[in-house]
């Protein structure tokens, strides 16, 4: 016995959750027959092979040696990804102009070699002017350059 | 002749003023873009999709083809001048060429780089305009059985092709697959796994995966060994090589491009394969095969054309059959359904304009390269010199940005975000999101055809293997599958994606 720790049976039991999901969630959907298939048929029947090569794979993780399971690195995901989250919550609120580069500096300290220092600040004020430019006013994408709590 | 004819249409369309500068514009932002050290051609494609969306189809699909050269070539540049490959195809191609890099040769091994590539894709060019006519010929009578076969075809080549444990790249397959269905099913009106929300009835759009999980995901993998990043960048000087330089290349040049343009027709991602198996043909060939790894050009010169000559036949199957052979060219049908165009067999005779067009675009952009490059050398240093720790936060502000652009909506950024966690995870189990994204692509596509072939023969799966066309690209598919199950061929296979480490 290898243990749990391994990348197959993980992986397996990663697939198996994400299978049985797939067909749980299914089981409203009309399956039809295999002439005529129902909305609910291709998926179910993808959703079973996947939950059954996970099956295969976390078997293979239980009973054969394997490469353990690589540390998951929890501080720059959260700071990345929360970035994004961040940009996603507060544009219409914040603006572009204002929601950037906050954002940016989420994501900036994410890195073992984030420093506050002058000519990043500059470099960060000046991406978010060009961006401003390009996106809002050049390509027209339609986010608020400030948003409503700037009253715009 | 009616190839000459096309070919001149195809001249009036990539030759308009504005066709040329957009492709200009690609070459440059794509090699720009692709020689940043960890961002891969689907990465850059996927960030500057949206750029795309305004123009019309032709411009958009020449300039992408235009951004994915660039890409392609700028990532030969940072394994070049860095080692640092941005993605498995430059792998083999980082093995000489930083070694010539150190010896004082990086110019000549840029110069190499280039040339092959010119010479590569020209030919491939070439191909594309005699063959794939006739394939799309072929594919015109390909009914709902066969299309269905041959996307199987293409899913097993992915899986064969992808590095690591077979059981997972099946497993990311379909997990691709079952992603491509959520949204409104096209046959019922039905609502498949939308969770009640109105922002995913039309299904979620190819770019958000593709953005989550290669341009965050890669993002926190590269974040883990942030340390290691050697900046050791050598004065780039002797561009020219000499005639005795070219003597040598010709002969690699030559196989390297005979090799990338047939395998980069199969379906499953050829480029990486053509320069491994371009390496190792000219590892074989040579008289001094020991030079090999220590700064051998032919180590440059082969690869580097065997990759190009693929990169370009891939666009065979995508705009012959629809169907993708690699993620980027999941995302051109991404674009291409996006402009309003279907992909298939059809396209060469509906969009004369759009083949024919990128096809003499292709020769452009690869002429552009040779052009461009060679010159700018000095500002792609400055590039690849940019701190990562700069770099990161604005591809994560670029591809938020791009992917809001899509819907104008924000409820797609939270969905990129998640899709950034999945492919980081993933990755950590050693399952890749390339059959991911193909999967992704490839899901409504199969249903669709799954489901006419079953109405067609009312319910009965033999008639798959009862007509022909169909029954050998399936049998060839299950070859396929059994090559790698074979223990002699795993073995070599395990070898291959060893020397990649």
């Amino acid at each position: 016995m290898q243990g749990h720790r391994t990348k197959d049976f993980w992986a397996g039991v990663v697939y198996v959750t994400l299978g049985l999901a797939t067909v749980i969630l299914g089981r409203d959907l009309p399956m039809g027959s295999a002439a005529r298939m129902g909305a609910g048929y291709f998926p179910t029947v993808l959703g079973g092979l996947l939950a059954l090569i996970g099956a295969i794979s976390a078997a293979r993780g239980l009973l054969r040696p394997g490469e353990a399971v690589p540390r998951i690195h929890i501080r720059p995901m959260i700071l990345v990804i929360g970035a994004t989250f961040f940009f996603a919550a507060t544009l219409e609120w914040l603006g572009l102009a204002v929601a950037l580069p906050i954002a940016i500096l989420i994501t900036a300290s994410a890195s073992s070699t984030f420093r506050l220092a002058p000519v990043p600040v500059v470099g960060l004020v000046l991406f978010t002017v060009f961006c401003v430019l390009v996106f809002v006013r050049g390509l027209g994408v339609p986010m608020p350059m400030l948003g409503t709590l700037f009253g715009a | 002749m009616d190839l000459l004819s096309d070919l001149l249409l195809g001249a009036q369309t990539a030759f308009s003023v504005w066709n040329l500068l957009y492709c200009l514009l690609g070459v440059f932002l794509g090699t720009a873009i692709g020689v940043l050290p960890g961002l891969g051609p689907t990465a850059t494609i996927a960030m500057l999709l949206p750029v795309t969306f305004g123009l019309a189809p032709e411009t958009a699909l020449i300039m992408l083809a235009g951004i994915f050269y660039g890409a392609q070539y700028g990532g030969s540049t940072t394994a070049i001048l860095v080692n640092l490959p941005g993605e498995s195809s430059s792998v083999v191609t980082a093995l000489d060429g930083y070694q010539m890099a150190r010896k004082g040769q990086a110019g000549k091994a840029l110069a190499t780089a280039a040339i092959g590539s010119f010479v590569a894709g020209s030919i491939a060019t070439v191909l594309i305009a005699f063959f794939a006519p006739m394939l799309a010929e072929v594919a015109l009578v390909f009914g709902p059985h066969e299309y269905f076969s041959l996307m199987v075809l293409g899913l097993a080549a992915s899986v064969v092709l992808a590095s690591g444990s077979l059981l997972h790249a099946v497993g990311m397959i379909l997990f691709g697959l079952i992603l491509g269905l959520i949204g409104t099913d096209v046959n019922s009106g039905e609502m498949r796994y939308t969770f009640g929300l109105w922002s995913l009835a039309d299904g979620i759009s190819f770019v958000i995966v593709a953005m989550g999980v290669f341009g965050l995901g890669e993002i926190l993998s590269n974040l883990e060994n942030e340390t290691e990043r050697s900046t050791v960048l050598t004065k780039v000087t002797g561009l020219m090589p000499t005639r005795n330089d070219l003597k040598r290349i010709a002969a690699p040049v030559m196989r390297g491009t005979a090799i990338g343009s047939v395998l980069g027709i199969l379906p499953g991602g050829g480029a990486m394969l053509a320069s491994f198996a371009s390496y190792a043909i000219e590892k074989k060939a040579s008289k001094r095969p020991q030079d090999f790894g220590k700064g051998a050009i032919e180590g440059v010169a082969g690869p580097e054309s065997a990759n190009n000559a693929g990169a370009q036949t891939s666009f065979i199957p995508m705009l012959t059959l629809g169907i993708p052979s690699n993620p980027v060219m999941a995302l051109m049908i991404g674009a291409l359904i996006m402009q309003g165009i279907q992909p298939g067999p059809s396209v060469i005779q509906e969009q004369p304009v759009l083949f024919w067009g990128l096809i003499v675009s292709m020769w452009v952009g690869n002429l552009m390269l040779l052009v461009l490059n060679l010159p700018l050398i000095g500002l792609w240093v400055k590039m690849i010199s940019i701190p990562y720790g700069f770099l990161f936060p604005a591809i994560v502000a670029f591809c938020a940005i791009g992917v809001f652009s899509l819907n104008n909506a924000t409820f797609d950024i939270w969905l990129m975000g998640l899709f950034g966690i999945a492919g980081y995870v993933l990755r950590k189990l050693d399952c890749e999101p390339a059959p991911l994204l193909l999967g992704f692509v490839l899901g409504p596509m199969l249903e669709e055809h799954l489901r006419r072939a079953m109405l067609v023969s009312r319910g009965d799966a033999t008639t798959f293997v009862s007509r022909p066309i169909s029954a050998v690209l399936l049998i060839l598919a299950l070859l396929l599958i059994a090559s790698i199950l074979a223990p002699q061929i795993r073995a070599k296979r395990e070898e291959a994606f060893q020397d990649e480490e």
